[in-house]
């Protein structure tokens, strides 16, 4: 029987030959991550041994370095941990970013494989060809202790991608659009192919990927090509992996074109990203006090580079804080050699440490009641940055930049009517 | 006999797409659970925890528990709800929720058999739902075989500590209360 990429991925890790959607397969899993606030969970200090400590990682992210002395505390179990297990790849603050980041550029995430970690954006590792996928606490304490969980094999929905993806669009417009137009896909994967995925570099499908946890997806899967390829001979050379591409005559749930040269720059509204953004066109004139660029599914490189572009030689709007995180330690280093982050601070923004940080309304940047805020990260959940009374909307980090200049939400193209 | 898996109690209706950062908020995150436990829907329904009695059941919409990994059912468990009903769940939530041995059953139309207040009683392994207040019975999708003996058996860390994976909570010394 043909495979979908899902199909194919969990089928293999299964050994079962044939797996079909709403099958239980049990699955070895290729990498465990654990993360710092899952040492919340009291019991990972009584393991007795980790299964295989070369298919675990550690990185602390969300809370980072530590604003509490409870999160502290969880800093001193991480160590405690990594040290009895033997476990090596420990990224401890120094070497720390957000956590779907750090895998990626440790090469930790490999095509074909199958990734697990205690937060909901694992998903984003799908834009590398792995089967990864937030799961709970305790599913995480198994897999440590056994190396293996449960999946149950779902549908998938293919997004034929067509076109070029215009240079000013973002993969956040791309996911928006799709977001708002076709809804949730609860219990499904997500899988991208087509024509127009060569115009769509890794720092778009990780945005995309990351954002599938966004509308209840269980995986967002691209297929592995030569942008893979290149990206991993950097990030893990030598390394040996089995990609899993999907068969031309695999069966989907629903089959959707996108036309990539037809994306709009897109504004999710706040409370949700499903059926509920619009082309920022066609939004009315929104006043922010912060504007966010970050989080694991907008913190990237590229996504410095667009923000450091669009402030160059301009100052942030008076009453407007620009935030700026960069996803990982590796990232801010980049960003400060090639000069972002001079740039940016010139502009009036506040570039922080590598962090979970604002995107989870937990430190570095919560909102007040009353405030309005647009943001380039994952989530736009009532109360999800701080105050239940703050409006969250989502936009791309060339959107947010750009609003932090105007002081409202705008795109890059209306700045010249903002230019003192 | 008292089971996990066949409870009675009364209904709190919720709509759809519920999510965890209402469940759980985030500066909840820096507490420890039983007073985390008291801030479950902060932003929708303020004050509920203080109304929930033991056994109490929690019916929701569509995609329940969309969002974050933080796990939701550890605090519901705390707080004694019995279990959830819902129309569909975030899968990510669903398993949390088993795992911490809190029976889920998913009933399509819960919302047009179930209202605010009805004393339920359900049997997640029969499958059988009565709505004692409106004196109705419904058959319902039971829960899968592994997923009973999950919960039956009080969740995957009683599991793990059966299995020999896990030292018992008082052997080592520095747990968190």
């Amino acid at each position: 029987m043909p495979d979908t990429v899902i199909e194919r991925i969990l089928g293999r890790a299964a050994g079962v030959a044939d797996v079909r959607p709403g099958q239980i397969v049990t699955c070895d899993v290729d990498m465990t991550v654990v993360i710092d606030v899952q040492f919340a969970q009291s019991r990972l200090a009584h393991v007795r041994e980790v299964h295989d400590p070369d298919k675990v990682a550690v990185v602390l992210d969300h809370a980072v370095p530590a604003p509490t002395p409870r999160d502290a505390d969880h800093g001193v179990k991480a160590r405690a941990f990594v040290s009895k297990h033997g476990i090596d790849r420990f990224y401890d603050v120094g070497r720390h970013g957000i956590v779907h980041q750090v895998i990626a550029e440790q090469g930790l995430v490999l095509p074909g494989t199958v990734v697990c970690c205690t937060d909901s954006h694992t998903c984003a590792g799908g834009a590398l060809n792995s089967a990864a996928r937030g799961l709970g606490p305790l599913e995480i304490l198994q897999m440590l202790c056994t190396g293996r969980t449960w999946y149950r094999v779902p549908p998938t929905i293919r997004y034929e991608l067509t076109g070029t993806k215009p240079a000013h669009i973002n993969g956040k417009d791309i996911f928006l659009a799709i977001s708002g137009r076709y809804g949730d896909a609860t219990d499904h994967a997500l899988e991208f192919g087509g024509p127009g995925l060569a115009s769509l570099p890794l720092s778009d499908r990780r945005t995309i990927a990351t954002q599938g946890a966004e509308i209840g997806a269980d995986f967002t899967l691209f297929p592995f090509d030569s942008l893979t390829e290149e990206f991993l001979a950097q990030v893990a050379p030598g390394a040996s992996y089995t990609p899993a591409n999907p068969d031309p005559d695999a069966v989907y749930a629903d089959v959707r074109t996108i036309d990539l040269g037809t994306i709009e720059p897109m504004v999710a509204l706040p409370g949700t990203v499903i059926n509920n953004a619009v082309p920022l066109g066609g939004l009315d004139r929104t006043r922010i006090h912060q504007a966010f660029i970050g989080s694991c599914a907008n913190g990237q490189l590229a996504d410095l580079e667009v923000a450091a572009r669009i402030v160059q030689g301009r100052q942030v709007a008076p009453g407007v804080r620009l935030i700026v995180t960069p996803a990982s330690q590796q990232v801010y280093l980049e960003a400060v050699k090639r000069g972002y982050v001079a740039t940016l601070v010139e502009a009036g923004a506040v570039v922080t440490n590598s962090t979970c940080g604002a995107c989870f309304g937990y430190h570095m940047g919560v909102l007040a009641p009353g405030e309005v805020c647009v943001t380039s990260s994952t989530r736009n959940f009532r109360g999800r940055m701080g105050s239940t009374e703050a409006q969250v909307y989502m936009a791309s980090p060339a959107t947010v930049a750009a609003s932090a200049l105007a002081g409202y939400i705008a795109g890059p193209d209306q700045l010249a009517e903002v230019a003192a | 006999m008292t089971s996990r898996l066949s409870v009675r109690g009364r209904a709190w209706v919720f709509g759809d797409e519920v999510n965890t950062d209402d469940m759980y908020p985030n500066f909840a995150m820096k507490l420890p659970v039983p007073e985390a436990a008291q801030h479950m829907f902060h932003a929708t329904r303020p004050g509920w925890p203080d109304l929930v009695e033991p056994g109490d059941i929690v019916i929701a919409g569509k995609n329940f528990g969309l969002g974050s990994s933080r796990p939701c059912a550890e605090l519901f468990v705390h707080l004694g709800i019995s279990c959830l009903v819902a129309e569909q769940y975030n899968s990510l939530f669903h398993r949390n929720a088993l795992n911490y041995g809190l029976p889920a059953v998913t009933v399509p139309d819960a919302r047009t058999l179930l209202g605010e207040g009805d004393v339920l009683w359900i049997d997640a392994v029969d499958g059988l739902l009565r709505n004692e207040t409106r004196g109705t019975e419904h058959r319902i999708e039971p829960l899968p075989a592994f997923v009973v003996e999950l919960v039956e058996g009080g969740g995957l860390i009683n599991r793990l500590e059966a299995q020999g994976f896990l030292d018992h909570e008082d052997a080592t010394a520095g747990g968190r209360p």
